[in-house]
């Protein structure tokens, strides 16, 4: 091995430890975030017995989880059922590895080391584990993978619930895995690139991909739910309904890592978010290195610069993580019906003529000779702005999702759909 | 006075999804800044509202496990007239009636299993001598199911107050 190559390979080991270490700590923290979060929702205090302030719940937790009986039902196909957890998790985390999460740092180092030889590195090191150059394709292929995860689970614990609860993840998974592709595809059209360091840098270029394409980032948002079973979509597993549906006859340590596995998901949709439509590690109004329109202050790219880049993806990907808490305590469940319709009637067609229409707006704007970036988001914002005020002023209203009453109303003729006097 | 009941006006006609889900999200975000309302338990208790005061308070109507009043020489109240086995619903008084040698009665056993009693409060209503009484008293936890059966010695140590019975002529305890 060159002694390049031992470099990279060296760079390469401390990063992954780094942002597994981050991940897995941080998805634990989570967990405790998320019962405090409710707790401050509902009025409440939530778990402040372990350690100050509950903070080492996670840790109590854990060690009861690891502590615990596992049960393996005797019907179960034994093989699936201890594969399934693992299958869960391990897409989960190999996510956190493709996310770029600092601008990059200027590194040069010429070490040897007693056993291990020379050691070189020049140039500037991306903060990402693996800047793999198919980016977001890739976290949609892994992702796709979580599904059998929890199809499997559902199926080989050879319980109603659970093979209910399994079903029911598939369709939804899948359903919603056609609009969350849908909704990157203008995405790709605007950057001209999949890879996330391309994205971010286009964003610094422009504007934040949130503005110029705002229905893309709903569609995406509300998908992302979709993908990690969260509530309002969290049907696979609805105790109502289902027990716990998929991981109803799980125990300790295997229970543990479908939890683990759905907090991973939410870092990673977070993560996503972050990234694709709200400018990465991107500081607004601060320039690393590059020039970029609007620069109050330009901060010299080394590890001050990465520091603080990396503080402000930190703060973006907990906002989105703590707004990921805020709908699960706020809104209900779906029902079946409306969970289907809103996927395959609302967000797939919505996104597809939406996918027209930036390439209308991208054809026309070449044919109108507009040049560079910022010029060309500022079209698009506001040709997305009418459209998404068209999209929740108009036809959201008894087209996405249809309470029962009215639907009840509108079936019998009683009356014809009214406004409502209150207005919203 | 009729019963109401809460109708819930669920709107029939369309509403926005989007919009009306931000409004319960600025809803429950407000709640977040607001004051808890937990009672952190064994740090903080519920008195019963004569004795203690406090944030929390349990009702003087609360009925909890029982307590037998004595007289001034420390002997119970009971008279052993046997009124409160036969009003109890749950059958959890166990009396067997003495006799001293002036003819005065007394409770030879008097056991009440805190188990099988449902705490409706009819002995305490129907005792003549007013002895036995429903107490504002909870956490009754023990190491064994055989000492939920009390009996007359320890209902008679109990100290914890008494709960006022509702009376219909009074509803309001004034």
């Amino acid at each position: 091995m060159t002694p390049e190559m031992k470099g990279f390979v060296l760079l390469s080991v401390v990063k992954m430890l780094f942002v597994f270490t981050v991940v897995l700590v941080g998805v634990a923290l989570l967990t405790l975030m998320e019962r405090k979060v409710s707790a401050w929702m509902q009025n409440r205090i939530g778990p402040n017995r372990v350690g100050p302030g509950g903070l080492l719940q996670p840790a109590a937790d854990g060690l009861k989880n690891i502590l615990k009986e596992e049960t393996f039902p005797s019907a179960a196909n034994p093989v699936l059922f201890v594969l399934a957890p693992a299958l869960a998790f391990i897409p989960a985390l190999l996510l956190s590895g493709v996310i770029p999460f600092a601008a990059p740092l200027p590194l040069d180092f010429d070490v040897t080391l007693p056993v291990l030889g020379r050691f070189v590195h020049h140039g500037p090191l991306p903060m990402v584990v693996a800047d793999v150059p198919v980016g977001f394709l890739f976290v949609i292929a892994i992702s796709s993978l979580g599904v059998y995860g929890i199809a499997l689970a559902g199926w080989s614990s050879n319980s109603k619930y659970s093979l209910l609860g399994g079903l029911r993840a598939s369709a939804q998974l899948i359903s919603y895995e056609v609009a969350l592709g849908l909704s990157l595809i203008p995405v790709l059209l605007l950057t001209g690139d999949v890879s996330f360091s391309t994205i971010i840098t286009v964003q610094q270029q422009g504007l934040w991909l949130v503005l110029p394409l705002v229905v893309s980032f709903f569609v995406f948002l509300v998908s992302g739910f979709a993908e990690t079973n969260r509530l309002p979509f969290d049907l696979p597993e609805a105790e109502s309904e289902l027990v716990a549906g998929y991981h109803s006859e799980y125990s300790a340590m295997k229970f543990s890592m479908f939890f683990i596995a759905e907090y991973a998901n939410i870092v990673t949709v977070s993560a996503m978010v972050t990234t694709l439509f709200f400018g990465g590690w991107d500081i607004p109004f601060v320039a690393v290195g590059t020039a970029k329109p609007w620069a109050l202050f330009t901060l010299a790219p080394g590890p001050i610069a990465t520091l603080l880049t990396g503080l402000a993806f930190f703060a973006k990907l907990m906002f989105w993580i703590f707004f990921v808490m805020w709908i699960r305590w706020t809104l209900p469940r779906f029902r079946y019906d409306q969970l289907m319709a809103l996927g395959w009637k609302f967000l797939t067609p919505v996104t597809l003529g939406y996918i027209m229409l930036v390439c209308v707006v991208l054809y026309v704007a070449e044919l109108a000779g507009l040049r560079g970036t910022l010029p060309l988001h500022l079209v698009l914002t506001g040709v997305s702005v009418v459209c998404a005020i068209a999209l929740f002023f108009v036809v959201d209203r008894g087209l996405i999702i249809t309470g029962s009453a009215s639907r009840r109303a509108r079936r019998a003729g009683l009356r014809p759909p009214q406004r409502l006097p209150v207005s919203f | 006075m009729a019963i109401g009941v809460k109708v819930l006006k669920r709107p029939e006609q369309e509403v926005s999804y989007v919009r009306a889900a931000l409004k319960g999200m600025a809803l429950t975000f407000k709640h977040m800044f607001e004051k808890s309302v937990t009672m952190q338990y064994p740090e903080e208790k519920s008195t019963d509202g004569e004795h203690g005061g406090g944030q929390w308070s349990l009702s003087p109507r609360w009925r909890g496990t029982h307590r037998m009043l004595t007289d001034e020489q420390g002997r119970s109240k009971c008279v052993a007239c046997g009124l409160c086995p036969q009003i109890c619903p749950a059958n959890c008084i166990k009396l067997v009636p003495g006799e001293d040698e002036e003819g005065n009665r007394y409770p030879l056993i008097y056991e009440i299993d805190e188990f099988r009693c449902v705490f409706c409060g009819y002995c305490q209503e129907v005792c003549p001598e007013e002895a036995i009484h429903v107490g504002v008293h909870y956490e009754n936890a023990e190491y064994s199911r055989g000492r939920f059966v009390y009996d007359l010695e320890r209902l008679s140590a109990q100290t914890h107050p008494v709960s006022s019975l509702w009376d219909p002529t009074d509803p309001r305890g004034e």
